[in-house]
């Protein structure tokens, strides 16, 4: 399919039952994607398939059942190493979700790697899940951590990025897309300038894989990771991906079943990547729905839903401009950015908003997006937040606009 | 428009979420302040109180928030100030039974006044922390162990 085909698109959200309903007598509309993403048929149906045919434990089993589920789990890593581009399904491995794999990469990397005064270098910008970790970490080594400052335009600060890049930078870890301005970062310049003085990349990748074709050996970056949840996937199952060579050097994050080769009453030996970071029953239904998550969006073409969702995004942005006393944070108009509009209003607080929309029907979400440090770069305390994606539609966001003016109405 | 939505913002709570009273920072002797905040949402409230042997003499707040945490800071100022500590410390549990729906003491509420019409927050659980706040803020400042900061969290 090339980029000017579209699916059809009605037909598509049709596949979501979950947004067929009516909240407090309104069509559902979901604009909280950014948070989690509504599942189509395709795969809750294989979900049902997996406990109702398949359900066993993988890997060592010799019967029937365990055959499949091995099958079906191993089949799914290969979907997902496909889907970002990795060189072989080795370098996936399954977690949670992003946070667990940044805590993974932390704990495991981190630990053995970093020393007393080396740099861990952050953003201004980033998830709680990309500040929290790290800060462990720091304080288990004794390295600093630095973060890149935003421009008043939600951008990273590039001037500031060329000081920070020292040589005491081991690992430079960012978002790819922010969940909170929708700043879409240049990760492909970004991992270049940092592999330039020897740091390791972490790109976190949770609002990107699911919107946008993403290749990480042509962005450059050393590890990625993705939640599942947030690419019509269920939650509790994400992926980490890495560099083999780098895999292979680090010592597992926990012990059990699974991830060993010899076991002794006082030392065990472990497995190769990826099982020597699955200890323990992994989330088997998790990453085979996973694995038809992606095959459901690749049906529709990655090229696609972003040329979908970068429309709807644009347009939402040219209608939000006829609210009064409303103001987007973020890439100006025009700009290149995610699926997402975060904004303020004079006249109602994040959390009266949201409360006034939901009575018409329309999910948002109001808070600090779990972006503290950026609410207090910007000095909100917290924003409301429009985020998209293939199944929403322009007609949304109308309904979006007049709710909006309504709301200036009733608390103006 | 639906019923639950006017019930929550009646015109009193939005009148005093767009004019909060005693609005303001409170300092010197027999003066206490407590920060209060809400990390779900970001919210943040100052709470001063000036205490004249054991009688709330003055209280008054500052901060950002939502209608419902504003509306009941500024209209627990009101009907707090000139109070015993004590008193205090009833009020908020009856008013805690008022919002949260549970516990409820009907025969004490009268002393409550317009602070009733948050009873709306019952039907919006997500939003009994905004309601609860100041509260908390006040508890911490007149209760028997005063610290200088409190969250919902707890």
């Amino acid at each position: 399919m090339t980029a000017s085909s579209q699916p059809d698109w009605t037909q598509v959200r049709s596949q979501f039952p979950a947004l067929a309903q009516v909240i407090h007598d309104r069509p559902l509309i979901y604009f909280d994607n950014a948070a989690t993403s509504q599942k189509p048929n395709a795969v809750l149906d294989v979900l049902q398939h997996y406990y109702q045919c398949d359900n066993a434990n993988v890997h060592r089993g010799l019967h029937e059942l365990s055959n499949r589920a091995t099958e079906a789990y191993e089949g799914a890593r290969k979907k997902i190493a496909r889907y970002i581009g990795a060189a072989s399904e080795e370098e996936i491995i399954f977690t949670r979700g992003t946070t667990e794999a940044i805590n993974l990469v932390a704990q495991s990397w981190g630990r053995k790697n970093l020393r007393a005064g080396d740099v861990v270098l952050l953003t201004e910008m980033e998830h709680h899940s990309n500040l929290v970790p790290w800060q462990i970490v720091a304080e288990q080594t004794g390295a600093i951590l630095k973060h890149v400052p935003v421009t008043d335009d939600g951008l990273l600060d590039l001037d500031q990025l060329e000081q920070l890049l020292t040589e005491e930078v081991k690992l430079f870890s960012f978002v790819h897309v922010s969940n909170s301005l929708g700043t879409i970062n240049p990760a492909k310049e970004l991992c270049a300038k940092a592999k330039a003085v020897g740091a390791l990349t972490f790109l976190d990748g949770a609002q990107s894989a699911g919107h946008m074709p993403v290749d990480v050996r042509d962005i450059g970056c050393d590890f990625y990771a993705l939640s599942g949840h947030k690419m019509c996937g269920p939650t509790g199952i994400g992926a980490l991906w890495g560099k083999k060579s780098l895999l292979d050097s680090m010592p597992p994050w926990q012990g059990g079943g699974e991830m060993i080769l010899k076991v002794e009453l006082t030392r065990s030996t472990y497995k190769p990547v990826p099982a020597r970071f699955e200890a323990g029953t992994p989330d088997i239904s998790g990453a085979i729905v996973l694995g038809a998550a992606v095959d459901y969006l690749e049906s529709l073409g990655r090229d696609q839903i972003w040329a979908h969702d970068s429309e709807l995004t644009r347009y939402a942005l040219d209608r939000l401009t006829e609210v009064k006393g409303l103001r987007v944070l973020g890439p100006p108009r025009g700009q290149q950015r995610g699926a997402l509009a975060a904004f303020v209003m004079d006249s109602a607080h994040p959390h009266d908003l949201v409360t006034f929309a939901n009575s018409h029907g329309l999910a948002l979400r109001g808070g600090h997006h779990c972006t503290q440090p950026l609410m207090r770069r910007f000095r909100v305390p917290s924003t409301s937040r429009a985020s998209f994606y293939f199944y929403n539609t322009k007609q949304e966001i109308d309904a979006m606009i007049e709710i909006l003016h309504e709301a200036n109405k009733f608390f103006g | 428009m639906n019923e639950e939505l006017r019930e929550l913002y009646q015109s009193v709570i939005l009148d005093h979420s767009r004019k909060p009273r005693n609005y303001g920072e409170l300092h010197g002797e027999g003066c206490l302040h407590v920060h209060g905040d809400n990390p779900s949402c970001g919210d943040e409230i100052d709470v001063f109180v000036k205490l004249n042997s054991d009688r709330i003499s003055e209280l008054t707040f500052t901060g950002q928030g939502c209608a419902i945490s504003q509306a009941s800071a500024s209209m627990m100022t009101q009907k707090l100030k000139g109070r015993t500590r004590d008193e205090a410390v009833e009020l908020a549990a009856v008013f805690r039974g008022v919002v949260t729906g549970e516990g409820r003491k009907l025969d004490k509420e009268e002393p409550l006044g317009d602070l009733t019409l948050l009873e709306g927050v019952q039907q919006f659980p997500a939003r009994v922390k905004c309601a609860m706040l100041a509260w908390r803020a006040l508890e911490q400042a007149v209760g028997n162990t005063p610290d200088s900061s409190v969250t919902t969290e707890e």
